[in-house]
């Protein structure tokens, strides 16, 4: 404010000396121009030689608002185009470049190297009891549909969005220019594609399994315990879905509706967001897929190699029972009606 | 080894759209799209201006940083070219550029946007020069031939300049020194700052007021202000 008035009233003042100084010395004025010389050291340089500024209008601050991404007027169709310069795609760069690759890497070496580092600690959860070779059912037919079409898409999504972040300094070198730009075409089209089996399959498991996943009392105690996790013969007692089940559950579904969400405003370019807004859910898009990515491969771990008798859950669906009332004690409780002795391991209670 | 930019004199552009329908003809650019546009700030008001823009063919190129496929590159002087047979139309290159340069032939649903089409400094693309493969995919490499950019080749004012950035300056500077005001190197900020600095030092583009001193006799002379013929010879 302070400064507009003064500048203003600086003007004023420079325009009242030009105008007294050309009406008093004409002749003066008119030979300085024109022969050049020392005299021109009196030329006041200051003040505008031609009235190239509007009254109350900086051109600077034109300009500004031009960087700022103010829009002009364009006569194509697109009139998106009368944006100049739009300053948010280079801070969209910056952060996709930057710490958004970055942090992802590591979040992800960081997954990895924490899974394998616990492998060769704690190696297979094995089943501590005796295995009874009768099974019960676990997830049926439709349960398992719906988690392998919402893993299998998955699995393709996050290796061509991956390859989309990462590619360009892995496989690139690695199979050439043209090689990994075919294969990366072909990852985009199952990515847009793909995406929507696996919107489809968030939902269903959100709408099959969310009953059994409101947290409960158990839960607290499966945390404090670590799940058994680290301790061999420790089974806190669960019901059909454990703590840690629970947090994978609504990791899916939360991160799921998200990822769902972003996606799809950035497969129908400009129809719901705008350009900032694209960028923006761009670098959500793929912050929220770096760690789904992290807590699914924790989740694969533990449900192939890490541990005995789960991936039967979601294979035949049928599961050893020693590993249900190990793992799923108040579940197997629920099902068959047995009492199973909780809190640790050792002779079934039949 | 010549840097080649453009730069686009907001004191002379008089929104003819020349250079869009000479970009448009020289290298028959597929429908829909606008290599080079032509922007009016102000329109209708006070303080009215217009700009010619297109890739500004950047020093740290936003889009060839973004590239998922690497399908950029820049040539040896400076002028940033893509691969269209690397490109998969994933649009990351739009997002980042600040000037609004890549574009697509197809509305894009379902990333079906097709292969991104860009300003040249018509230079064409990776084909042999002067190709016809090279043509139908990038349009005229003048550049091989020895000519300049179309679209300020054509300029009615010759406020679009394209060429060596020392030429460009040099040319610019004069025009600044010789009008005493005003700077309008639309961009330069924005597209060429570069490591060393040096570039922006040489750009003319540095202050708003120049005339305040250097080179050129009488620089705070306005050219037929005082009337009659002036008796020395002045830098126009």
């Amino acid at each position: 404010m302070e400064g507009h008035r003064m500048k203003a009233a600086v003007a004023v003042l420079l325009l009242a000396v030009g105008l007294a100084g050309g009406a008093a010395l004409p002749a003066a004025a008119q030979s300085s121009v024109r022969v050049g010389g020392p005299v021109d050291q009196h030329i006041d340089r200051d003040a505008p030689p031609v009235a190239n500024q509007i009254p109350g209008q900086s051109r600077a601050d034109s300009w500004h608002g031009i960087r700022l991404g103010e829009q002009g007027t364009v006569s194509i169709p697109n009139k998106q185009a009368g944006v100049l310069i739009q300053s948010e795609g280079e801070a969209w760069r910056a952060v996709r470049n930057g710490p958004l690759s970055q942090y992802g890497s590591w979040m992800l070496g960081g997954i990895l190297a924490l899974l394998a580092l616990f492998f060769l600690l704690r190696g297979r959860i094995r089943i501590d009891g005796e295995k009874t070779g009768r099974t019960i059912q676990r997830f049926n037919a439709f349960e398992r549909g719906v988690h392998w079409m919402t893993a299998g898409s998955f699995v393709v999504l996050a290796i061509s969005g991956l390859n989309v972040l990462y590619g360009r300094h892995t496989l690139l070198p690695l199979l050439g220019p043209q090689p990994f730009a075919t294969l990366t075409q072909y990852g985009k089209l199952a990515h847009n594609y793909l995406g929507f089996a696996f919107i489809l399959g968030v939902a269903l498991t959100f709408v099959l399994w969310v009953g059994h996943n409101i947290p409960s009392r158990h839960d607290l105690v499966w945390f404090l315990k670590a799940g058994g996790l680290f301790s061999k013969g420790v089974h806190p007692p669960a019901h059909k879905f454990n703590g840690g089940q629970k947090i994978i559950f609504w990791s899916t579904v939360v991160g799921g509706a998200a990822l769902g969400f972003t996606g799809v405003q950035l497969i129908f370019p400009f129809s719901f967001a705008t350009m900032e807004q694209m960028q923006l859910f761009q670098l959500a898009h793929a912050a929220i897929a770096v760690v789904m990515i992290a807590i699914i491969l924790a989740h694969i771990y533990i449900g192939s190699i890490g541990m005995e008798g789960a991936f039967a859950a979601m294979g035949d669906g049928q599961v050893e029972l020693q590993w249900a009332r190990e793992h799923h004690s108040l579940w197997v409780e629920d099902v068959t009606g047995e009492k199973v002795r909780h809190g640790h391991h050792g002779t079934p209670a039949e | 080894m010549a840097r080649m930019k453009f730069l686009c004199d907001a004191e002379r552009c008089i929104e003819c759209n020349a250079c869009v329908t000479a970009c448009k003809n020289e290298n028959e650019v597929p429908w829909g799209i606008n290599r080079r546009r032509v922007v009016t700030i102000n329109d209708g008001k006070p303080g009215e201006r217009t700009i010619s823009v297109a890739c500004m063919h950047c020093s740290d190129a936003p889009c060839k940083a973004v590239c998922p496929v690497d399908c950029f590159y820049q040539t040896d002087e400076g002028v940033v070219l893509h691969n269209k047979d690397l490109c998969i139309g994933c649009g990351y290159c739009f997002y980042a550029c600040p000037f609004g340069a890549p574009q697509y032939p197809q509305a894009g649903n379902f990333g079906s946007r097709g292969k991104m089409d860009k300003c040249t400094f018509c230079s064409g693309g990776p084909e042999i020069d002067n190709s016809d493969a090279e043509f139908k995919k990038y349009g005229r490499n003048r550049l091989a031939e020895g000519k300049l950019p179309l679209c300020a080749e054509m300029c009615s004012t010759k406020a679009l300049l394209a060429g060596d950035a020392d030429m460009v300056s040099a040319i610019y500077r004069e025009r600044v020194v010789a009008r005493g005001f005003g700077s309008g190197a639309w961009g330069w900020g924005t597209a060429y700052q570069t490591r060393s600095g040096q570039e922006r030092d040489r750009s003319a583009g540095g202050g708003m007021f120049q005339g305040t001193g250097g080179p050129g006799p009488n620089p705070g002379a306005i050219p037929g202000a005082g009337g009659g013929m002036p008796t020395q010879k002045q830098g126009l």
